[in-house]
């Protein structure tokens, strides 16, 4: 097919929306931990555009998009971008120059490991994260991306809808970040002492980034520039503006509406949707933005109060159980009126497509977990996962990288 | 000469300043600082459920004045800074050896 300019427009525009989402992440992220690890969190998603920008480079896109190995891996065709030029590709969006799409999933791998990395702040060991993270890349989400988006890949082929990543980035993400949690174990303190988020203002600004960058990520990921963007694109903000509102009413219930969980609300409307942005009508996103909040919020609670678990920055919880959420959601709203392409769920009666958004969820799911237990036990016993007292203590900004959020007298 | 070093809440800063002012006190040294007293901290929301700070945010004055303008600096610190409820803070006074003024040499006295 010939390149179609504008789809490529806008798919090149989604890939640079999508890249400001790791660095707004960052932010978000860095907003919420002690004064003494604001740097080391901001890391740990900013070196991603490093690592990941390269590995997907070099051989990342060729295993997750090249000839299809038996429904689990590509192959080495694309290896160092070879054969991905200037030409569309014959089976990926097929009306932009490859090298378009090749970027733009470039920035999806980069923000999936970006993701996890929120669950373990304030302890973990760079340079052992910065190796798990490269295994991580190679061994988890390679193949995940195969399976659902990779022509071949055997979730691709049962039937399993994930429009823009509640599988692929979100449920792997967050179920990973999970069992790293395991791993690792609490932060010293936790939960006795209060650990105050030490900005909020930049959490909210890394949220409005991320809200921004969403809409490269969901409206984007039609991979054409037409109606099917735009209803994406009005999920999106739909269920953003659902969720947001219900988490502030909560927070309302049990004493004030607090700003940070209204943004807290955002992002789990928006992970939460991900996966159904184009399959749903936009009213259809109001009860999922509503159910991501109360199912995301309560799932806090649980895992951090009751349970104890030190998700530090609630990765699982919003991440991993929206991504759930969500992608079971496609089961039941997705109506063919919305993508020709896509498949009728419950609502229109077609209970096999939840059967078949289930064995997504479990499948990818199960994977992620066990193959993180895997990988994280390995740099566990030759690298070590976790800094020492001291290093912790002290703060990981200093006795990782030397440096200091805020410094000097003269302000 | 005495020092006086009062702990006051933020919002009374501009009360206390005027008032010291007008009884011709200008040399003061403000710093922010945390604490805890009686009034034993607050209460503020996570994204899910509560925490608790128990070192407030507080202002430290301090100012040294001659031993007989002790008395009414207290008074206008504690007419101003008083709100009645638990966490107006504290005032406490020390002996002052030496000052010296930096730009000229001044010592005591004539320092203050």
């Amino acid at each position: 097919m010939p390149v179609n300019t504008g789809d490529t427009a806008w798919l090149l525009i989604s890939a640079a929306l999508v890249m400001l989402m790791t660095p707004g992440l960052a932010l978000f992220y860095g907003g919420m931990v002690r004064r003494k690890n604001i740097l080391s969190t901001i890391m740990m998603s900013f070196a991603c555009l490093g690592l990941v920008g390269l590995l997907w480079v070099l051989y990342g896109y060729s295993l997750a998009f090249g000839t299809d190995h038996g429904g689990v891996i590509g192959g080495f065709n694309f290896l160092g971008l070879m054969n991905v030029g200037q030409e569309p590709s014959a089976v990926y969006a097929t009306t932009v120059p490859q090298l378009a799409y090749m970027i733009y999933q470039a920035m999806f791998a980069i923000i999936a490991v970006a993701l996890f990395t929120g669950a373990i702040v304030e302890r973990v060991k760079f340079g052992a994260i910065l190796v798990f993270s490269a295994l991580w890349l190679t061994i988890v989400y390679i193949p995940i991306t195969h399976w659902v988006w990779g022509s071949g890949g055997w979730l691709a082929k049962l039937g399993l809808l994930d429009f823009a990543g509640g599988t692929v980035i979100h449920i792997n993400a967050g179920v990973s970040a999970l069992a790293l949690v395991i791993l690792l174990g609490r932060r010293r303190g936790f939960p006795q002492d209060s650990m105050e988020p030490n900005n909020i203002p930049m959490v909210v600004l890394g949220a409005a980034l991320l809200w921004f960058g969403w809409f490269g990520f969901n409206a984007g990921s039609a991979l054409t520039a037409d109606g099917l963007a735009s209803s994406a694109f009005v999920v999106t903000n739909t269920a953003a503006a659902a969720a947001a509102f219900t988490w502030m009413m909560i927070s309302w219930v049990h004493k004030r509406p607090t700003i940070l969980g209204t943004v807290t609300g955002a992002i789990a409307g928006l992970a939460t949707v991900t996966p159904a942005a184009g399959y749903i009508t936009p009213l259809a996103a109001i009860p999922i933005g509503v159910a991501a909040t109360i199912v995301c919020y309560y799932s806090m609670l649980f895992f951090k109060t009751k349970l104890g678990f030190d998700d530090s920055l609630d990765v699982f919880a919003v991440h991993g159980v929206g991504g759930i959420l969500g992608t079971l959601s496609v089961g039941i709203f997705a109506t063919l009126s919305v993508n020709s392409a896509g498949a009728d769920g419950l609502l229109a009666g077609n209970a096999m497509q939840l059967f078949k958004q289930l064995i997504g969820v479990v499948s990818v799911g199960g994977f992620a977990f066990f193959a993180t237990l895997g990988i994280g036990k390995l740099v566990d016993k030759t690298i070590g996962l976790r800094v020492g007292q001291v290093e912790e203590t002290v703060g990981l900004d200093i006795s990782q990288h030397g440096e200091r959020a805020y410094g000097g007298f003269l302000r | 000469m005495k020092k006086v070093e009062a702990i006051i809440r933020e919002e009374r800063l501009e009360a206390v300043k005027k008032a010291l002012e007008e009884k011709s006190y200008y040399g003061m040294t403000v710093s922010e600082v945390s604490g805890r007293g009686k009034q034993k901290g607050i209460t503020l929301q996570w994204r899910v459920g509560e925490y608790r700070v128990d070192l407030l945010p507080k202002l430290k004055i301090e100012l040294v004045v001659l031993d007989e303008d002790v008395l009414p600096v207290i008074d206008a610190i504690m007419m101003n800074a008083r709100t009645g409820d638990t966490g107006d803070g504290k005032i406490f006074i020390m002996p002052v050896e030496t000052v010296v003024r930096v730009r000229t040499g001044d010592r005591n006295e004539a320092a203050i």
